[in-house]
């Protein structure tokens, strides 16, 4: 055998190539791993947090100026500057103290703020479970929709105890989108297809599949013609669930639950390690022997799965119970904001749907309370992607530094 | 043109990577820069080049002061820079790719490409470097690609030239040809500046050497002064075993068996064309050849990775032909591919989830599907220690690790596994000595344990160093299989090249010196 003495000595470590000392990680401890973790979650947060500040700031200086009577304020900015300011000022505290108390301030508030948030944070997991395995689902919108006609169509049609039929059309539902999810999958994985160009053409066909089956008899109310369905049997409803004042129905609960679901397949299991390992680096996976076709395939099913879901809790949690016309498709593309915002990551898309539903469903309290018109929300949720999608943007307007080896960014990687 | 730097000091945050650092390059000059990786040869050439701003020291072209801070500006002085990964427009043709940024143009800004044509077909001949303006980039060897970025840099009337690494991509018979447009290069007054850590080339094609170390100069020297030995001890620190030190043989059973393959490349054509072979246990049988004669394919094959068109390969006597990798793997097959960041690992996922890249699904590291994050990093950590691999930590991605570490990643979950047979792919290309003289060793170790070894390799100093027999391949067939003691330099070389009749009529030369560069 050889005869070599020592082991090679350690290079020093350049710019940002040979790491240092050897066998740091054998012994490095819990401590720091437990520091270098939370040192990991605050560089993660940076960027949403302050992305949402400036959007907000932004949004401000919006209302300012499209509103008329602030406007005629600044018109007189050099007689009566304070009061110019004054006005600026009254009118965004106002708004967005508005928007506070109508989505998180009060217990109907943030009632309505779980419900409206509960589709989106499970459009939100779809895409972000998709986006793991190196798929872009642009196609939540068109499973929710599938997946919301089929919990419809078992939660109107049929006639069982609830202890039945509301899990029964859960399962449904998920199916339903499983199964739509699975068409762009299965094309991936058997002919190479591009998955955005296939779920964007399911998502006009699912549209049109709606609408066909809202005008069919199985669908329509008696007596009716406008698009709409039957309303849901109460015996498939999501049950009202009070904590405290606060008001919700079980969806938010199947949709904490996909969350966890969803981080303990990707982190835990040898599935979805396979997932992640393929969305990596499919050429690697293969030579270590996974089969990458199955896992595209899988991911669309579970990720359709995910967006039926979301069209699920939809369709039989209130407010609506009926299905209607072209009414979901916000939702699904709200989703890739979500996840894109919560980095894909479950925790963060739980986070962000918060956050997107507490802007959906304070915005209406705030336009009653000041003239501020609900656009404006979709303004800041623009923003808020915007910033975040272009974090070098906001780096420079705060003035940090980009960290070493920051994580794989969400947006970096569409298109490539 | 003469350049001279003159204590070139650079610090980075935590590092200082050059230490007032001089360095002399006479025009007319082949000035080989030598070092391990992270020795500064390359921050010292991004400073030349206006990448970097030097902390400390000058730059004098010509014995004027030069005050460089960007490449455009490098450029219009005069240096020219090949980069190890080129920076080439896939689709464009050569011609396009040469006038990139100054694009002769007529009247009305219209690109005149006959001009660039003509200009870029007349320096290719003026050097001797035979390329066709009108090939698309993409359709070229990588040799050829590399001409295309000297002539790139002459095309902007380049005096002198920087090329960092230039050979680490190249086969045996493409360096050839490079040294030769070199020397002509430097013959024409041009001052070449050659970045290598590879001893026999630089002894090969430098007038004078400069070695550096943790980002200091240890010495300047002459080819005609010095030997590989010494410039190994330069650049490593200590004295360094360039000879792998190994018993003899002693092969058991064969492994594996292969009949009359019959493979195709990616564009159809038949590029295994009836390859048999045997490995045997405990014995290392290396796959010798000019790069593109159907090594890759072959060995993709056998690894269940390429369809088989005919022919059968057998693993421990049972026909395991057209087995998709995983099956392989189970049949005892464990695979170092030749391209280790695309096929070999994961960048984003940490080390420790490498590690287990293909065994996850194995007890004790997952059991019913459920990981056992436990097991996974204690395996990882055992390993890294086992196989030295330097990082920060087994949860540190391993896309950040320096190319040795990561090649010893992948030896290291590889060789875990080998208990049967073993094929490894250009496993040391484009790494230092100390991790080449590393994982040789483990080669060797790993034969003496009984493996049967399959090495894939274009060096032929690996080839010498660690075969027991050697098969050359030439156009998709095996044209010879030699005993290492049959074998020589010389005689592989003509088999590579096809000249079946003249490689016979070579004695074996007995044992020559081996040596690891």
């Amino acid at each position: 055998m050889t005869t070599a003495t020592e082991q090679p000595p350690a290079a020093p470590p350049p710019a940002g190539g040979d790491g240092g000392d050897a066998g740091a990680g054998t012994g490095g401890g819990r401590g720091r791993a437990v520091v270098a973790r939370l040192a990991d979650l605050g560089n993660a947060l940076v960027i949403p947090v302050l992305a949402l500040v400036t959007a907000l700031v932004v949004g401000g200086l919006v209302m300012v100026f499209t509103d008329p009577e602030t406007l005629d304020e600044w018109g007189s900015f050099l007689s009566d500057p304070l009061g110019a300011l004054e006005a600026s000022w009254d009118l965004v505290s106002e708004s967005y103290e508005a928007l506070w108390r109508s989505s998180v301030g009060t217990p109907r508030g943030i009632g309505r703020t779980l419900v409206e948030a509960t589709p989106l944070a499970l459009a939100g997991l779809s895409v972000a479970f998709a986006f793991r395995a190196g798929l872009f689902n642009i196609g939540a919108a068109g499973q929710l929709i599938i997946g919301a006609t089929c919990a419809g169509w078992v939660g109107f049609t049929w006639d069982l105890p609830a202890p039945i039929h509301l899990p029964l059309a859960v399962v449904a539902g998920f199916l339903g989108g499983a199964a739509w999810g699975g068409i762009a999958g299965v094309l991936k994985a058997r002919t190479g297809a591009h998955e955005v160009i296939t779920t964007i053409m399911l998502n006009y066909i699912s549209y049109r599949l709606l609408d066909y089956a809202l005008r069919s008899d199985a669908f329509q109310p008696p007596g009716r013609d406008d698009l709409i369905s039957k309303p849901v049997r109460e015996s498939a409803r999501l049950p009202e669930v009070s904590l405290g004042e606060v008001t919700v129905h079980a969806g938010v609960f199947v949709a904490l639950a996909a969350a966890v679901a969803v981080w303990w397949l990707l982190e835990r299991t040898t599935t979805g390690f396979r997932l992640r390992a393929v969305g990596a680096n499919p050429d690697a996976a293969r030579y270590a022997g996974m089969s990458v076709p199955a896992m595209y395939a899988l991911a669309m099913v579970v990720a359709g799965g995910l967006a039926g879901l979301a069209g699920t809790s939809n369709i039989l949690g209130r407010p609506s119970f009926s299905l209607t016309g072209g009414y979901y498709s916000f939702i699904g593309f709200d989703a890739i904001a979500v996840a894109l915002l919560g980095r894909a990551n479950p925790a963060g898309v739980l986070v962000s749907a918060f956050l997107f539903g507490a802007l959906r469903s304070g915005s209406t309290g705030m336009q009653a309370a000041t003239s501020t018109p609900v656009d404006i929300i979709v303004v800041i949720q623009a923003l808020i992607i915007l910033f975040v999608a272009a974090p070098a943007l906001v780096r420079s307007i705060y003035r940090i530094k980009a960290g070493r080896g920051t994580a794989q960014t969400f947006t970096a990687s569409w298109g490539s | 043109m003469k350049v001279e730097l003159r204590g070139i000091t650079k610090r980075f945050p935590g590092v200082v990577a050059c230490k007032g650092v001089d360095l002399t390059v006479e025009s007319g000059e082949v000035h080989a820069l030598l070092g391990e990786n992270g020795a500064g040869k390359s921050t010292l050439m991004n400073i030349l080049f206006g990448l970097y701003r030097a902390d400390e020291g000058e730059v004098c072209l010509d014995g004027e002061p030069f005050d460089c801070r960007s490449p455009a500006q490098a450029i219009a002085a005069g240096i020219g820079m090949v980069h190890q990964h080129f920076m080439l427009v896939p689709v464009f043709t050569v011609a396009e790719n040469v006038m990139l940024g100054v694009e002769p143009t007529g009247p009305l800004g219209r690109l005149d490409r006959v001009e660039a044509r003509r200009r870029v077909e007349e320096l290719s001949d003026r050097y001797g470097l035979a390329v066709d303006p009108d090939a698309v980039i993409e359709d070229l060897p990588v040799g050829v690609q590399q001409r295309v970025e000297i002539l790139k840099a002459l095309y902007r009337d380049a005096r002198c030239l920087i090329l960092d690494e230039p050979t680490a991509v190249l086969t045996p018979h493409e360096i050839d040809e490079l040294m030769a447009i070199i020397r002509q290069l430097a013959d024409g007054g041009r001052s070449v500046i050659f970045i290598s850590h590879k001893l026999r080339e630089a002894l090969g094609i430098a007038d004078r050497i400069t070695v550096l170390r943790g980002g200091e100069v240890v010495g300047h020297t002459t080819p005609a002064e010095t030997d590989e030995q010494a410039l190994a001890a330069m650049m490593v620190g200590r004295d360094v075993q360039l000879v792998v030190d190994k018993a003899p043989a002693r092969p058991g059973e064969p492994v594996l068996e292969v009949d009359g393959l019959v493979v195709s490349d990616d564009r159809g054509h038949r590029a295994v064309d009836g390859v048999s072979l045997t490995v045997r246990a405990g014995e290392i049988l290396a796959i010798a050849g000019v790069q593109g004669n159907g090594q890759s394919e072959l060995v993709e094959a056998i690894c269940g990775l390429r369809p088989v068109d005919a022919g059968a390969v057998r693993l421990d006597g049972r026909d395991v032909t057209g087995h998709d990798p995983r099956a392989m793997f189970r049949a005892g097959l464990a695979h170092v591919p030749e391209d280790r960041q695309r096929d070999g690992l994961i960048g984003s996922l940490p080390v420790a989830d490498n590690l287990v890249l293909n065994q996850l699904d194995r007890r004790p590291f997952s059991r019913r599907s459920v990981i056992n994050r436990r097991e996974v990093r204690r395996h990882a950590a055992r390993l890294v220690e086992e196989f030295d691999v330097r990082t920060p930590s087994i949860d540190t991605p391993v896309g950040n690790l320096s190319g040795g570490n990561q090649q010893k990643v992948i030896i290291a979950r590889e060789f875990f596994h080998a208990d049967r047979l073993l094929v490894l792919s250009q496993p040391t290309r484009g790494l230092d000595v100390g991790s080449i003289q590393y994982i040789h060793r483990q080669i060797v170790a790993k034969r003496d344990e009984g493996v049967a070894v399959l090495l894939n390799s274009s060096e032929l100093d690996e080839v010498l160093a660690l075969a027991d027999r050697i098969a050359v391949v030439y156009r998709g067939r095996v044209v010879g299989v030699l005993d290492r003691e049959e074998a020589n330099r010389e005689r592989l070389g003509l088999l590579m090249a096809g000249a079946v009749e003249e490689a016979a009529a070579v004695e074996a030369t007995g044992e020559e010196e081996v040596t690891v560069t």
